[in-house]
């Protein structure tokens, strides 16, 4: 008797666990379908990119400037540069004030002042770059009579601020407030506990913060219309209008001559691979720092 | 036997939570003073007051006095830092600095106040409070090691180190042995027994055997208030208080 009651539930038990199986793995294989397709955009773009702009990227690239419509050769050097020198200065303003701001909420985390600017962060993270684009237009470029180098560094560090603001508040809030703590009873003061010790444990995550950020507004071609606007000859002069890598993508890509959009590729190329240097070091670094804490 | 510290009419707050109520004690110079009690009574709290490091809390305020060599560390115009200089802290979870190596965390506390020091003089420093929380000979090969490279009882060890180089006059410790195993534990209680020579020691624990083997004195507190103070001795064998004695016979607590 009691054999065919233990028999009759083996038997159903067995029954379903092969449903749960069979549900687990039918879950389990959806997902990896997912990720799957949320990939193959990425690599998509990628061999696209390369098929389409490698035969384009050569020394001449790097070397030289644009050329007139009809003349085979010519490169971007003038848009790299400008690439450079719009995303180092829009750093130096950028990065300074947003880690000032960060640390600023991340003290006074939860109040008054502190909760409104990190709300107001978080707003400014969803504006479009494009609005930042038109006011910085109307607040820098109408006043001063022309676009420039600065009108575009300006517009790209407003981008950059609430993006260093919330990580170097977030990677502050992550260190544990035992070590505040313990730096204090050393009779540390104050100000000092927050540099040497606080700040100083976060620097990792708020060094990749500003690399990421850096690697976004490397991208941004919006806001830089309507300031830096973009220029076919060479400057690095900070009161004219500069050239930019995605600017001048944008300006050869919707051209109606081969060459330009060839070599918009060829930029478009370029461009992703900074971005992706970028974000491929930060990885690289924290997880070189990761190994060294363990 | 001189009085180091000397908390009067001592009370302690957490916004409206009034977590220290009008202590009276007197921690003698030299002595490990222990202070025992069940979970959530002021322990740690009261001795936060000691070093001033309860009013780092947002909402935490002190009212009454505490006397460190006849002076009150709450007057007015008294600096905290120079006071938390004079009464070091080490906590229940050690706490080296992630950024620094051995060596580094344990000249933090000079570093950081702008000390300025010489090769030698720091590092005979270093090895000085090293060996004074008897972990020298464990790390002097690897001085420039990350700190949190070390054993959970090293790292204590460290962070007694640390708080000795700043050459304090009082060293408070919060239940310094909770997060250790039974080693690490009678490392840090041979140290306590080394280090009462040239300080005065107060620590907080759990662990009525800890207070009984080590501490020349005990103050019980309970629900925020200190319910009997005297000689370790006394306090275990003949407490005066009925409560004293259901926590030490664990009729509760």
């Amino acid at each position: 008797m009691d054999n065919t009651i233990a028999s009759t539930m083996r038997r159903k038990y067995a029954r379903r666990l092969f449903l749960r199986k069979l549900k687990s793995d039918l879950m389990v294989g959806l997902t990896l379908l997912a990720t799957v397709i949320a990939l193959v955009p990425l690599f998509l773009v990628l061999g696209y990119l390369l098929s389409k702009g490698a035969s384009s990227v050569n020394w001449d690239f790097f070397t030289k400037l644009p050329v007139p419509v009809g003349q085979a050769g010519g490169g971007m050097a003038n848009a790299i540069v400008g690439t450079f020198e719009l995303v180092g200065l829009a750093s130096l303003i950028g990065v300074p004030i947003g880690i000032g701001a960060g640390i600023y909420v991340a003290e006074h985390h939860g109040r008054g002042l502190a909760q409104a600017v990190r709300f107001a962060a978080d707003i400014m993270m969803g504006i479009p770059s494009i609005v930042i684009g038109i006011f910085v237009y109307a607040v820098v470029v109408q006043p001063v009579g022309g676009f420039s180098t600065m009108a575009g560094a300006v517009a790209l560090a407003i981008i950059m601020i609430p993006l260093v603001t919330r990580t170097t508040e977030e990677m502050i809030l992550l260190v544990p407030p035992e070590l505040r703590e313990a730096a204090l009873a050393l009779g540390v003061p104050d100000w000092r506990t927050t540099l040497s010790v606080v700040v100083r444990t976060a620097t990792s995550g708020i060094a990749t913060g500003i690399i990421l950020a850096i690697a976004r507004i490397t991208g941004e071609t919006a806001p830089l219309l309507f300031t830096a606007f973009g220029n076919r000859f060479w400057s690095t002069s900070l009161t004219q209008p500069i050239a930019s890598l995605t600017v001048q993508v944008y300006t050869y890509a919707i051209s109606p001559f081969a060459s330009w959009q060839r070599q918009a590729w060829a930029g478009a190329l370029v461009l992703t691979t900074i971005v992706l240097a970028l974000e491929i070091g930060v990885r690289w670094v924290t997880q070189g720092s990761a190994r060294a804490a363990r | 036997m001189a009085e180091k510290l000397i908390a009067r009419g001592l009370n302690a707050y957490f916004g409206s939570n009034h977590a220290v109520r009008d202590i009276n004690v007197t921690i003698n110079a030299n002595r490990v003073t222990a202070i025992i009690g069940p979970s959530g009574c002021g322990k740690s709290t009261l001795i936060r007051c000691f070093n001033r490091m309860h009013e780092v809390v947002p909402g935490a305020r002190v009212e009454g006095q505490v006397l460190l060599d006849g002076e009150d560390i709450y007057a007015p115009g008294v600096d905290p830092v120079d006071i938390r200089r004079r009464i070091g802290m080490v906590f229940q979870r050690p706490t080296p600095f992630p950024t620094m190596s051995i060596a580094d965390n344990v000249a933090a506390g000079l570093k950081l106040n702008g000390v300025a020091l010489s090769r030698s003089e720091r590092n005979r420093i270093v090895e000085h409070s090293l060996r004074q929380a008897a972990l020298w000979d464990e790390v002097k090969d690897h001085l420039d090691r990350p700190g949190t490279s070390l054993s959970g009882g090293q790292q204590q060890r460290l962070c007694v180190a640390r708080a000795l180089a700043v050459k304090p006059e009082v060293l408070l410790m919060d239940e310094p042995c909770s997060a250790l195993d039974p080693i690490s534990t009678a490392r840090i209680e041979e140290l306590l027994l080394e280090l009462k020579e040239n300080y005065t020691i107060v620590i907080v624990t759990h662990n009525m055997q800890q207070a009984a083997r080590c501490s020349d004195f005990t103050a019980f507190m309970y629900a925020g208030s200190l319910i009997e103070f005297g000689e370790t001795k006394q306090i275990f064998t003949n407490p005066t208080r009925r409560e004293t004695e259901d926590y030490i016979t664990g009729r509760f607590g």
